[in-house]
């Protein structure tokens, strides 16, 4: 890792650590062992400690209402019926719309309020260049305007990476049978269009025997897994370290955050998808038409990063799941896969699994000629 | 105070003059408003319903409004063929076509403005773009460097026929230290327009067929065959239905530029085929997609061999000086040559970058109704700007149109 080379490289500090052996006592591949729990600092457990006490607070100050159905949408619920001509010029209207109630002596005071919260959202700046007071007050501006709209109430952070956090993501392969678990799972947490039926992650059925050969893999099969003769393999994005996607971006919407993952901003995306041309793994997905969820099925615990619900023409697109993962919990694929074949963990811990089994077993990645470093491994038992 | 004045006058007069006309004239501008607004129609319900309206998908990404894009720029780019050898080698001959050619390539940057917009998931939102209030990417994202280029090339075509035109209004000459400078920035930029653009793709290491260093050389030549062939089109056209005289010998000079560029585009899609099917590796897929299908997937195969066949007729008639010297057959080659390049140089280009895809998925893409009429009512719009461009362009040309002389 240390010697110069052209093209970039990542360091997970290996160098560094090379005193301790990071090895599982159990010697198990799966995350089963628990030892990835035990050695985090105190620092850690005090934050978790408050994200759970916040959970509470939420908790018992909304109580039922948290769980209760709600509408889909944050603040678009009823654009979507304007005409195209006032949606070309929806910031010179909302503008007009602001100025005209909030000068009004009629227009109640909720009605205000909302002109005001979707002036200031049509407004923003970009979410990388806030400051935190700045995502503070969008994050409570989107709360305030889809309780002012629906009633109900929804829990959004702007919580930022950790230090000493780099996350990182391995596959077996071995033990994958193709279940799919992963793939409604993720569905349901990150709030995807339930419509056009997206999903971030891929799982490509291959014939034994033929080794690696994505062309005739089948990506979208409906059959009784695992078939007889096959194995399996899922893809999704890989949250490369010289991620080419973030770099094309005219408006910088997207970035690498410092724990490693690559993120959208759905505000401030323009929908040129040059990112997803640049993405060598079919990380990216596009909202071709207005998302829609159904209210019994919102995930209300979001992230502005991350399962928020998204509008209509913006990027979308794999986040490791930021509204769990910085909360110290797995994505909600891991959870879900009852095979055990999916590790999520920081790399930066030396005492993780992920690290046991990057340093233990033949890991080896996709594509890696490109230069991209993706922090997402595969590895067979 | 008084260049407001002739500035006034300038504009009611030329309001007047793309108002006036014959009959086929107003029938003309008659059905591309028409077209227009059907396609604005179209844009409409793309606008209330998504892109999903369009034949676009999560694995085709790009489609016709990006292939069309990627043409205009190459016909945008070659007006300066005929800059070139009017203001800096002081070739008399072209300086007639000249103005025929940045009013071209005005429409052309336009039409590729709408097309990038079209393209647009939240056209709401482009101001997210504009710096200062914005954030814009530069010099990451190749996306701002095309925006720079193309903005500024349609400043320079704008504002030199406009210095150049409001002299001959007045019935003064123009200054050649004025818009010589300008001139020489305009050849430099017109080659930066077309590199950057062809750069946009060329420098995706995910797309193999697209990140290949020909790319930006092949666009180049192309669009100097394309181009010029569209602007000896038009000249032949305004030659019949207009008192503006075009010399022969200016046409005759412009095809030569065609078949030089033709040539040579050829030469390169010879080395490029040479290279993909000589020795064919993995990264050859979409190049056997685009010429001969992939699993029985063979939507392009009719479009690229047309073109192909198409392009190596115009070469071949062009390079005889016979068939290049007579207008009839110069009309000819110079219309097949230009579709041979829409094709090639359009979704013969774009679309095989996404098939198949990062994972050998392949998923054919054919564009849907609404997304050709909006492309249509594009090509409509361009078609209506330069038709007003070189309306007046004309009448200040040809005298009819002067300060202070009062048009009935």
């Amino acid at each position: 890792m240390s010697e110069e080379k052209k093209w970039y490289n990542f360091d997970l500090g290996f160098t560094k650590q090379t005193a301790k052996t990071g090895t599982c006592g159990c010697g198990k591949s799966e995350g089963s062992c628990g030892s990835k729990q035990q050695p985090k600092t105190t620092i850690q457990k005090e934050e978790i400690s408050e994200e759970a006490f916040f959970e509470a607070a939420v908790d018992a100050s909304i109580g039922e209402e948290r769980h209760k159905d709600g509408f889909d949408q944050v603040f678009e619920v009823k654009m979507d019926r304007r005409s195209a001509f006032r949606k070309l010029t929806a910031s010179l209207l909302i503008g007009a719309g602001a100025v005209n109630t909030s000068c009004s002596i009629t227009a109640g005071d909720a009605s205000k309020e909302k002109a005001q919260i979707d002036w200031e959202e049509q407004f923003k700046g970009n979410y990388k260049l806030m400051t935190d007071d700045e995502k503070e007050a969008t994050v409570n501006r989107l709360m305030r305007s889809y309780e002012l709209r629906t009633g109900k109430n929804l829990s959004m952070t702007a919580e930022n990476a950790k230090e000493n956090v780099l996350f990182g993501y391995a596959f077996n392969i071995s033990k994958c049978q193709g279940y799919m678990n992963c793939v409604s799972a993720c569905v349901e947490e990150n709030n995807q269009d339930r419509n056009s039926q997206m999903q971030y992650i891929r799982i490509h059925e291959m014939k034994d025997g033929n080794g690696f050969k994505f062309n005739d893999a089948d990506d979208n099969y409906y059959h009784e897994v695992p078939a007889e003769g096959h194995f399996y393999m899922g893809t999704q994005c890989f949250h490369c370290d010289n991620p080419p996607c973030v770099d094309v971006c005219p408006v910088q919407a997207t970035w690498r955050e410092d724990d490693g993952l690559v993120v959208i901003d759905y505000d401030w995306c323009v929908g040129c998808r040059y990112c997803m041309a640049a993405c060598p793994y079919d990380g990216r997905r596009f909202n071709w038409s207005k998302p829609e969820v159904p209210e019994k099925e919102v995930n209300k615990n979001q992230h502005y990063l991350g399962n928020r619900v998204r509008k209509k023409g913006v990027m979308e697109k794999c986040t490791f799941c930021v509204q769990r993962s910085r909360k110290g919990e797995n994505p909600a694929c891991v959870d879900a896969c009852p095979t055990g074949a999916r590790i999520f963990g920081n790399l930066l811990d030396p005492d993780s699994t992920i690290r046991w089994v990057l340093e233990n077993k033949k890991v080896f990645r996709l594509k890696e000629d490109l230069g991209t470093e993706p922090k997402f491994w595969y590895f067979m038992d | 105070m008084r260049r407001f004045k002739v500035f006034k006058s300038l504009v009611t007069d030329s309001l007047d003059t793309i108002t006036t006309g014959s009959k086929r004239y107003h029938l003309w501008m008659g059905l591309l408003t028409i077209i227009m607004l059907a396609g604005m129609y179209c844009y409409s319900i793309q606008l209330d319903e998504g892109l999903s309206v369009t034949g676009m998908t999560d694995r085709v990404s790009w489609g016709l409004y990006i292939s069309n894009f990627t043409f205009l720029v190459g016909v945008a780019a070659a007006a300066v063929m005929l800059v070139m050898p009017t203001y800096i080698l002081k070739d008399i001959d072209f300086k007639q076509a000249v103005l025929i050619g940045e009013g071209l390539a005005v429409a052309a940057l336009i039409m590729c403005l709408a097309f990038v917009i079209a393209d647009m998931g939240g056209p709401a939102v482009l101001w997210h773009m504009i710096p200062g209030i914005g954030v814009f990417n530069f010099p990451d994202s190749m996306l701002t460097w095309d925006v720079i280029v193309l903005n500024g090339y349609l400043f320079l075509n704008i504002s030199i026929p406009f210095y150049i035109l409001f002299r001959h209004y007045q019935g003064k000459d123009s200054n050649p230290k004025v818009y010589i400078p300008g001139a020489i920035l305009s050849v430099f930029w017109a080659v930066a327009i077309h590199l950057v653009t062809a750069f946009l793709y060329q420098g995706l290491q995910a797309r193999p067929f697209w990140n290949n260093a020909l790319l930006g050389p092949r666009f180049l030549a192309s669009a100097f065959a394309a181009g010029p062939a569209l602007i000896i089109l038009v000249l032949g056209i305004i030659k019949s239905f207009s008192s503006f005289k075009v010399k022969d010998e200016t046409i005759k000079k412009i095809a030569m530029i065609v078949t030089v560029a033709a040539q040579i585009n050829l030469i390169m899609l010879i080395s490029e085929l040479f290279k993909e099917f000589y020795a064919p590796t993995h990264h050859s897929e979409s190049a056997f997609y685009l010429f001969f299908g992939l699993h029985g997937k063979t939507a392009l195969l009719p479009w690229i061999w047309t073109s192909i066949s198409l392009n190596v007729l115009a070469v071949v008639m062009l390079t005889f000086g016979r068939f290049r010297n007579n207008f009839k057959t110069l009309y000819f080659c110079c219309f097949i040559l230009f579709v041979a390049i829409w094709i090639e140089k359009g979704f013969g280009l774009i679309v095989p970058g996404f098939i198949p895809g990062p994972y050998g998925k392949i998923a054919e893409y054919t564009p849907t109704g609404i997304e050709i009429g909006v492309t249509l009512g594009i090509w409509a719009l361009g078609a209506f700007v330069f038709t007003i461009l070189a309306k007046t362009a004309i009448g200040i040309e040809t005298g009819e149109m002067r300060y202070g002389k009062k048009t009935s």
